[in-house]
């Protein structure tokens, strides 16, 4: 490896600053400045180097002009849709250099901060998105108008990997109060990115108004002018005093600490920013953010997150692995044979997304009768929650029919297969679907672990079998892995990932083999740690072993999400197709058949499920030969991991590397930080000692240059 | 069985009018980047900031014009500018088409509603593109219209229309026509000056993806500073050594205009100032070959059912789609070229005219001069259509015999 390898940055694409003089209603100019990038809402407004440079330069010549009185405000807004969805970060994704990394930290504070000294009152209207540094734009203004149909109003910095330090961190605390600014910067950042809408961005007082969003920006100057003309008045909150802003930083870093372990640094750095806002003076406050900004853009946890960012938005829109798009037969009608609790999620998703009919087959009148209370509870709760109006309740409803008669889904064009992971039966079902089907039809099997292959040998047109695997729950969980067989034509598989898309689901295709890719991960996760308890590694300390990761949930919560019996149906299936990497686990059977639970029920509190110490007994006594400590687990499950991930991509079970992170992002809710896994993997050195090589070039996921004695720290 | 309820014809007024900036219907004109409806919904959304007293749901129609319904002007603009204002839902609404007098219709549509007690309140107004919809771009004209001369071939031209007029009438001499266009283009610069333009304009936030945005605050077609001596060797582009020329015809225009009417009783009922009286109103046809002319018979129409004759009218807004046609109107009706009775603020010819906005436009600017001159009892507002047609209303000026109705303005 030459180590230096490096794709190069792709062009800015530069966003402009327009400014034009708009004649204030009681006399004077407002001068405003457009942020544009000239592409249409498609292609968001960001802001790199030289849009930076651009806009700096607007506003200083702005700045001279309002000393010259020449006008009376200044006021930024952006093109339609957007403010500006924050800093170019493709231009950060390959900088080597640290000195560079803090010349893009200095150059929005350098322009931003003008916002604020400019000689005049600076508004900013908001009229659409205003994400990151978009938002810190806005922030860096005197005065805030929001259209109120805007609801991407957000600091995702941590959620990625950085800090909102363009001024966020230290701005917003001051103005919307701590314990705000720590919900925007970390927990709606850490709850899958969660926006602020203008109504609750108002309510906190992040925005001075909220206008109409049909004239909005006439609206705004005609605000702007009143605020200017002393005729509106805009309060603000006082300064939170010292003892509630430290307590409210203590109890954000105990969230952090419980949902993290310490694993990620970002939201460390944010929280100890957001700690010293109250005191800090701007200069001190700004110079430290570039400090936190130089450290994240140069760190490898970023690196993997924009690597696992892009997979997961710009990069999954093209799925690996998919036929032309073209061969997909139109889906009219959807069977799915089986009526059980994943099934009606399954109908119910189909039915609203796809929106054709839905044909169910149970076997007898009370699993109809099940099937059908299931599906209307689902479907109630959607609408209780005001996901679907009334009359889409019942066009979902109405469109969802249960039978016992299998002769009744003769007409679908697709038919998914959800009854009971047991081959034979899925065979018997296949077999009997194979005659009253048409011959163009597409059978699906939403198996998680047993071989898609199998399951179509018998049948006269093995080519129409393909595998559609869902995650638990359906309507939630953004992943859908799409098995190709060696037999599937690729007409069947085009119709899978339409299928996939058409329901909002990011689609992988993976090759049959067990497991396909998330189980067969987790499975090898828990086995590792199963194996490790069976040897004598206290519960505990296997528990607590992964914490470093930073994942949603020890293993023995995840064991039990997931439901013991389940778990233990997929370790038995990967056991006996893939052998001894995947051991069974008396412990854990013992326990399953007890019906026991393996973390105590919930407290209400919301606090994370540790194992349940009492289950210690099923494993006998802890710190036996062969015990390990929370090192040894972890490294036995990352060798685990890198062993396993070698081994299916020998096998040819995704494409590359990249599907795989994006199965675990997606389909397990492995973190941004770890890129997924395999970025970890090489970063930590694992993939080189377990398989000789790494997974992904450096520079894909990582900081690309050798961190020698010599470079710049 | 109820009785069913007795009917009584009910007074209508015209409570308020705005309209946005006019601009010239241009590639780089000002609303070049910038929707018809949304020029429409922002004077609906101005109407109501302008009348805090009016609640929203008292709306019982909302009627808009456009002569082009296609593109940013199809889909029936009544209907979707009000969803696109933020109007209750329950408001309904309509599209209407009488070319250049479709606001004109507008009014008196939704007027004849209210006053047989089918509605109280309304918003009336036009839009025009000429930008996005050019004269006749989408338009087919049936064959039979040439072939069994229906029509002159000319007649749908609207500039071959005035030189038809100067052709029929030879006092109407182009050195006339040219005086007149000075004057309206005269007449348009004091009375911004005097600050009556203005006020009744809505702000509109234009956006070039060149320039970013701007904010439309002043009307672009006026050239002030216009005199005969530069206007007299302009070519005459509808007819080779014709006479109508850029100076004497009303510019290709962008604008929208929306007005506020209701029943007498209901303005009362919500404390809505009534600035005009609707007292007649009449259309009329005449040889789509000087369509120009159209506002005579209407006009006399209009008078003859009120009552009244020209002499009873103090004040005339007339829409200057061409210098010409107005001054066919004031000879057929004997009124001097000069009169100031007539557009006191200048006219079209200056502000330009977006086809089916222009009625309301004339509407709101004789509320003005009725607020500005209470010994006018009476006033019309007249326009000229193509293919044929005019239009009159015949208004009362409410503060007529007070002495203090400047502030009311």
């Amino acid at each position: 490896m030459t180590g230096t390898t490096t794709t190069p940055a792709p062009a800015e694409r530069v966003t402009h600053a327009y400014a034009r003089d708009v004649a204030l209603p009681g006399g004077g100019t407002l001068a405003l400045v457009t942020l544009d990038n000239g592409f249409d809402h498609t292609k968001p407004t960001t802001l790199g180097p030289a849009g930076l440079t651009e806009l700096r330069e607007v506003l200083l010549a702005q700045q001279a002009r309002a000393a010259a009185g020449e006008i009376r405000a200044l006021a930024v807004t952006g093109k339609p849709y957007y403010l500006a969805a924050g800093a170019d970060l493709r231009a950060v994704s390959g900088l080597v250099d640290p000195a560079l990394a803090r010349g893009i930290a200095e150059l929005g504070h350098a322009t931003y901060r003008l916002l604020g000294e400019l000689g005049v009152p600076t508004f900013a209207f908001v009229n659409g998105a205003a994400l990151g540094g978009g938002l810190e734009l806005a922030l860096a203004c005197d005065y805030r108008t929001v259209a109120a149909d805007v609801s991407a109003l957000a600091l995702p910095e941590a959620f990625l990997g950085l800090v909102p330090g363009w001024g966020g961190c230290y701005v917003l605390p001051r103005l919307v109060g701590i314990r705000a600014a720590v919900d925007m910067v970390l927990t709606r950042p850490l709850a899958n990115n969660r926006m602020t809408t203008a109504p609750q961005a108002l309510e906190v007082g992040l925005v001075d108004a909220v206008l109409h969003p049909a004239d909005f920006l006439e609206q705004s100057v005609a605000w702007a002018a009143r605020v200017l003309d002393g005729e509106e008045q805009v309060t603000r909150r006082e300064l939170d005093g010292q003892d509630e802003w430290d307590a409210v930083v203590a109890a954000a870093r105990q969230q952090l600490d419980r949902r993290l372990h310490g694993a990620k640094e970002a939201p460390y750095r944010a929280l100890e920013l957001l700690a010293s806002a109250r005191t800090a003076d701007k200069d001190a406050a700004f110079a430290a953010e570039d400090d936190a900004l130089t450290d994240l853009i140069m760190s490898d946890q970023l690196r993997a997150g924009l690597y696992a960012f892009d997979l997961t938005t710009r990069k999954a829109r093209k799925p690996a692995g998919a036929p032309s798009a073209e061969l997909a037969r139109p889906v009219r009608s959807v069977g799915i044979v089986g009526a059980g609790l994943m099934a009606g999620q399954l109908a119910v998703l189909v039915a609203r997304r796809l929106r054709v009919p839905v044909l169910m087959r149970e076997v007898d009148e009370d699993r109809v009768a099940a099937g059908l209370a299931n599906v209307r509870g689902q479907v109630e709760q959607l609408a209780r929650k005001g996901r679907v109006s009334e009359g889409e309740a019942n066009r979902i409803l109405g469109s969802i029919r249960i039978s016992t008669d299998l002769s009744t889904l003769a007409g679908a064009d697709l038919v998914v297969e959800a009854v009971t992971e047991v081959l034979p039966l899925k065979q018997r079902v296949f077999g009997e679907l194979e005659d009253v089907l048409e011959p163009g039809a597409v059978l699906a099997t939403n198996t998680s672990a047993l071989s898609v292959t199998q399951m179509g040998a018998h049948l006269r047109r093995p080519e129409r079998v393909v595998g559609l695997h869902f995650f638990n729950p359906v309507a939630q969980m953004p992943l859908v892995e799409v098995v190709r067989t060696q037999a599937s034509d690729d007409a069947a598989v085009a119709t899978a990932f339409a299928v996939a898309k058409a329901l909002g689901k990011t689609a992988v295709g993976v090759a049959d083999r067990p497991g396909f890719v998330v189980n067969r991960l987790l499975l090898r996760m828990l086995a590792e740690v199963a194996a490790a308890v069976e040897g004598g590694t206290p519960v505990t300390v296997a528990d607590r072993a992964l914490r470093p990761l930073g994942l949603p949930m020890g293993p023995f919560a995840l064991i039990q999400l997931v439901g013991l019996p389940v778990a233990l149906h997929v370790l038995r299936s990967l056991h006996e197709d893939l052998g001894d990497r995947y051991p069974l686990s008396p412990g854990l059977e013992r326990l399953a058949a007890e019906g026991r639970r393996v973390v105590p029920e919930p407290d209400g509190t919301g606090a994370e499920a540790d194992v349940d110490p009492a289950i210690q007994e099923v494993f006998g006594e802890p710190g036996r030969d062969g015990s390990l400590d929370e090192q040894g687990v972890l490294d036995a499950v990352l060798a685990g991991l890198a062993q396993e991930i070698g081994l299916m991509l020998e096998e040819g079970v995704v494409e590359g590397p990249e599907q795989i992170d994006l199965c675990m992002v997606l389909g397990a809710g492995w973190p941004l930080h770890l890129g997924g896994i395999c970025p970890y993997l090489d970063r930590t050195g694992w993939s080189e000692r377990v398989l000789g090589r790494r997974l992904l070039e450096p520079g894909v996921a990582d900081v690309p240059a050798p961190r020698t004695a010599d470079a710049p720290v | 069985m109820p009785a069913r309820p007795t009917r009584s014809v009910r007074d209508v007024v015209f409570v308020d009018g705005v309209r946005t900036p006019f601009g010239r219907a241009r590639p780089d004109g000002l609303y070049a980047h910038t929707r018809a409806d949304d020029l429409a919904v922002k004077t609906v959304r101005e109407l109501l900031r302008r009348q805090p007293g009016l609640p929203p749901e008292r709306i019982d129609e909302v009627a808009i014009a456009a002569t082009t319904q296609s593109g940013d002007q199809g889909l029936t603009l009544g209907r979707t500018v009000g969803v696109l204002a933020g109007l209750p839902r329950e408001v309904p609404g309509f599209a209407v088409d009488r070319m250049c007098a479709g606001a004109m219709t507008a009014v008196t549509t939704t007027a004849s509603a209210i006053g047989v007690g089918a509605q109280d309140v309304v918003l009336a107004g036009g839009v025009e593109h000429m930008g996005h919809h050019p004269m006749g771009g989408d338009a087919d004209p049936n064959p039979r219209f040439v072939a069994e001369k229906l029509v002159s071939a000319d007649a749908l031209n609207m500039g071959s229309t005035a030189e038809n007029l100067h052709d029929r009438f030879p006092a109407l001499t182009r050195e006339r026509a040219d005086a007149y266009g000075v004057r309206s283009q005269e007449r348009y610069a004091a009375a911004l000056a005097a600050g009556r333009i203005t006020p009744d304009l809505v702000p509109i936030a234009v956006r070039d993806p060149e320039r970013g945005w701007g904010l439309a605050t002043a009307d672009e077609p006026p050239r002030p500073g216009t005199t005969r001596e530069a206007i007299a060797t302009l070519p005459t582009p509808f007819r080779a050594g014709g006479r109508v020329t850029a100076a004497t015809s009303a510019p290709l225009t962008d604008g929208a205009t929306m007005c506020l009417l209701a029943a007498e009783e209901t303005a009362t009922e919500l404390g809505l100032t009534p600035r005009m009286r609707l007292v007649s109103y009449a259309y009329a046809g005449v040889d789509p070959a000087v369509m120009g002319l159209g506002p005579v018979p209407s006009t006399e129409r209009a008078l003859e059912r009120a009552g009244l004759t020209i002499d009873d009218i103090g004040l005339i807004e007339i829409n200057e789609a061409f210098a010409v046609q107005v001054l066919s109107f004031l000879d057929a009706f004997g009124i001097d070229d000069e009169d100031p009775r007539v557009n006191p603020y200048g006219g079209a010819i200056a502000v330009g005219h977006p086809l089916a906005s222009s009625g309301v436009r004339l509407m709101t600017q004789l509320a003005r001069q009725f607020a500005e001159h209470p010994e006018v009892r009476y006033g019309i507002t007249t326009m000229c259509v193509g293919l044929g047609q005019g239009g009159t209303v015949v208004w009362e000026n409410p503060f007529a015999g007070s002495t203090t109705s400047e502030e009311q303005a």
